[in-house]
């Protein structure tokens, strides 16, 4: 067993806003080891992105603040670290890439300009050194003709270029954790392909663990070693990927596999989960997915579910599973067909 | 015993939009959004029009409904020729062709209520006021699977998904036959998606409507559709009953689209990278096969001149020199 590279614990972290505390991350535990591509999974107000921003600490403050718990990187805790520290992590120990990379880069300036920029805040190198280091980094990201892309402003490139240049600044400094947070998801399919199988080229080449956040179950499925999903501001499933897809246990995961459209199903509806996705003011007691899941029972709008160990190296978090109800039981299996449109209204 | 007329039939439909420059800001040169498409829409069937950003795909859409003004080509609707319909009798057909469209945040009146987007239409139309716009107003809320008390409500106090259920209700005020859905689920998430497409489909069982369903993401068009088009840069490369066309997708652009979505199956782990290069941009003047500088299997004929669209089998059609 390869150590943890990143150990986050009990991670809080709440939005103080006009309409209430939005619990928007609210206990989150999870391993990264080296070299892994790990997925964290959900919807739009799940949390996950909130996630990268506290183990970055660029949570925007006030409103948010991190209430609880630990992120510790190779045994040290960034949140006890000072800012001036923290700064230094960034980009350096910790890469990261958005999801518009048209916005996340500044218009005014060269590729090349920015990425040296990077480079020399925060390695002792001559522009020549760090325009060396440059060109090198963006031979690595395949970005063909690499001396003429250091000339080019954002607006000349295409969007998977410019991610590539993105992922290139990123990882200047070879951190050891690139955070990427939804990269391909304003790409075009036949792009994101080619940047997805550049991230796992790369994690490889230079031993990176990389934290993965997207939508797509496709995405995950296609590049992840472990999978976290998330729902409401908790992970509610968490395995293997093969584990997760294979058999699923949580009742929103399955819900969710069942209802992708996807190539080859010629199903003549879609089973569709009912209800909206909940409101990070105000999200329903208990477990936070009882009001729209298939199996709910009673008890689940009181009890909000630990994620626990239900078979080795699998977890989730529903009383359910637990042998709560039936004691010595297998998971209850889900109903082919699922009631219709039962939770409609919020 | 031939099929029935189409509902819908476009020819050689061209839009291009003039790029301005120089001091003067005279037109140096055209986008071609939209160069000479042709497909038919058949009653109370879907025509999945599917494509990558910039292929024309929303262009095609909203040109035929005269949203934009074409450059050039021919539509058809219930055999009245819409591409020539004087604004009156264009404002009369509009009420049997309605459009959904992407994002539910950008499209809905802010300032208007649920119960005034959505009874917009029915006044502006005549067809009801007062009381028995309320009761309409209310149905094709309970229709589109909302509760009749939210028509005081404004925009801002829904999710994503019952946004989108308010912009249907609103297309459907009329009952139109024909409906451009123009990516309906994209800004949705994954788990409402499913709900959406759920009631497209059913509104098109119980009420015939036929559908123009745009979209980018070919599992949904598959799901949805009843014919499948493919475009790339302004062009139709493929066309085929849906399948057929993923039974045996012919041209190398659909073979790349295809095996470059990421199926949720870990098993099904590493497949395609995606073709080489970029896609290039439809504002300058090229010859040839527009998908020829990414197509594997390109060769001089591809430069030449465009391919026509073939049928390589019964309805299926192909631009490509090898079909």
């Amino acid at each position: 067993m390869a150590e943890a590279l990143l150990r986050v614990r009990d991670l809080a972290t709440h939005f103080h806003t006009e309409g209430g505390v939005a619990r928007a991350v609210d206990g989150v535990s999870f391993e990264i080891e080296r070299g892994q591509m790990f997925c964290l999974v959900g919807e739009s107000g799940c949390g996950k992105s909130v996630t990268a921003l506290s183990i970055m600490q660029l949570v925007p403050s006030p409103p948010g603040r991190i209430v609880s718990g630990s992120v510790m990187l190779a045994g040290e805790d960034l949140l006890r670290l000072p800012p001036g520290q923290m700064r230094r992590i960034r980009g350096e120990k910790i890469g990261m890439v958005f999801q518009e990379p048209m916005t996340a880069l500044n218009p005014v300036f060269t590729i090349g300009s920015q990425i040296t920029e990077a480079i020399r805040a925060h390695r002792e190198a001559s522009r020549a050194e760090a325009a060396r280091m440059a060109v090198d980094m963006l031979e690595r990201v395949r970005i063909p003709d690499p001396s003429r892309c250091m000339g080019l402003y954002p607006h000349e490139m295409s969007g998977g270029m410019l991610q590539r240049a993105m992922i290139a600044m990123a990882l200047v400094c070879r951190p050891v954790l690139l955070i990427a947070d939804e990269p391909t998801t304003a790409l075009d399919v036949t792009i994101q392909a080619g940047i997805l199988r550049l991230l796992d080229d790369l994690r490889r080449e230079l031993g990176m663990s990389v934290l993965l956040i997207t939508h797509d179950l496709g995405v995950v499925a296609q590049v992840a070693d472990v999978v976290a999903v998330m729902y409401a501001g908790q992970i509610v499933e968490y395995a293997d990927v093969k584990t997760v897809f294979a058999d699923p246990l949580h009742p929103y995961m399955i819900s969710l596999l069942r209802s992708l459209p996807t190539l080859g199903t010629r199903k003549k509806k879609l089973d569709a989960i009912a209800g909206q996705v909940p409101d990070p003011r105000r999200f329903p007691e208990g477990c936070r997915f009882h009001p729209r899941c298939y199996m709910a029972a009673p008890e689940c709008s009181r009890v909000n579910p630990e994620l626990r160990e239900v078979r080795t190296g699998h977890r989730a978090a529903c009383i359910r599973l637990e042998g709560y109800w039936q004691p010595g039981s297998s998971p209850p299996v889900a109903p082919v067909t699922q009631p219709r449109e039962r939770a409609r209204d919020v | 015993m031939s099929e029935p007329q189409p509902l819908l039939e476009v020819q050689d439909l061209v839009k291009h939009f003039p790029i301005r420059g120089g001091v003067l800001s005279r037109v140096v040169g055209h986008v071609r959004a939209v160069d000479g498409v042709s497909f038919a829409v058949r009653r109370g069937r879907t025509l999945g029009l599917v494509g990558e950003s910039g292929c024309g795909k929303t262009t095609t859409g909203r040109t035929l409904l005269r949203l934009l003004e074409p450059t050039g080509g021919r539509v058809f609707f219930d055999g009245i020729a819409v591409h020539s319909l004087e604004a009156r009798s264009l404002r009369a057909l509009r009420r049997r062709m309605q459009i959904i469209f992407q994002d539910p945040y950008g499209s809905l009146d802010p300032r208007m209520t649920v119960g005034g987007i959505v009874g917009e239409p029915l006044s502006a139309y005549g067809e009801a006021r007062g009381r028995e716009r309320r009761r309409l107003v209310g149905e094709l809320l309970e229709r589109v699977g909302l509760s009749a008390s939210y028509v005081n409500h404004y925009p801002h106090e829904f999710s994503g998904g019952q946004r989108q259920r308010i912009g249907i209700a609103r297309a459907l005020a009329l009952k139109p036959n024909f409906v451009v859905c123009d990516e309906p689920v994209s800004a949705l998430d994954v788990s409402i998606q499913a709900q959406i497409i759920n009631l497209l489909a059913d509104l098109q069982d119980e009420r015939g409507i036929s559908y123009l369903f745009i979209s980018h993401d070919l599992g949904v068009v598959e799901h949805i559709s009843h014919d499948v088009a493919v475009m790339y840069q302004g062009l139709i490369v493929e066309m085929a009953p849906r399948d057929e066309l993923y039974a045996r997708p012919f041209h190398p652009y659909t073979k790349v689209l295809l095996a470059a979505i990421p199926v949720p199956d870990p098993e099904m782990k590493g497949q395609s990278e995606g073709p080489p290069g970029q896609v290039s941009s439809a504002m300058g003047p090229t010859t040839g096969c527009p998908f020829y500088p990414r197509c594997a299997a390109g060769d001089e004929r591809c430069r030449a001149a465009v391919p026509d669209l073939r049928e390589v089998a019964p309805g299926h059609f192909v631009r490509c020199v090898n079909a």
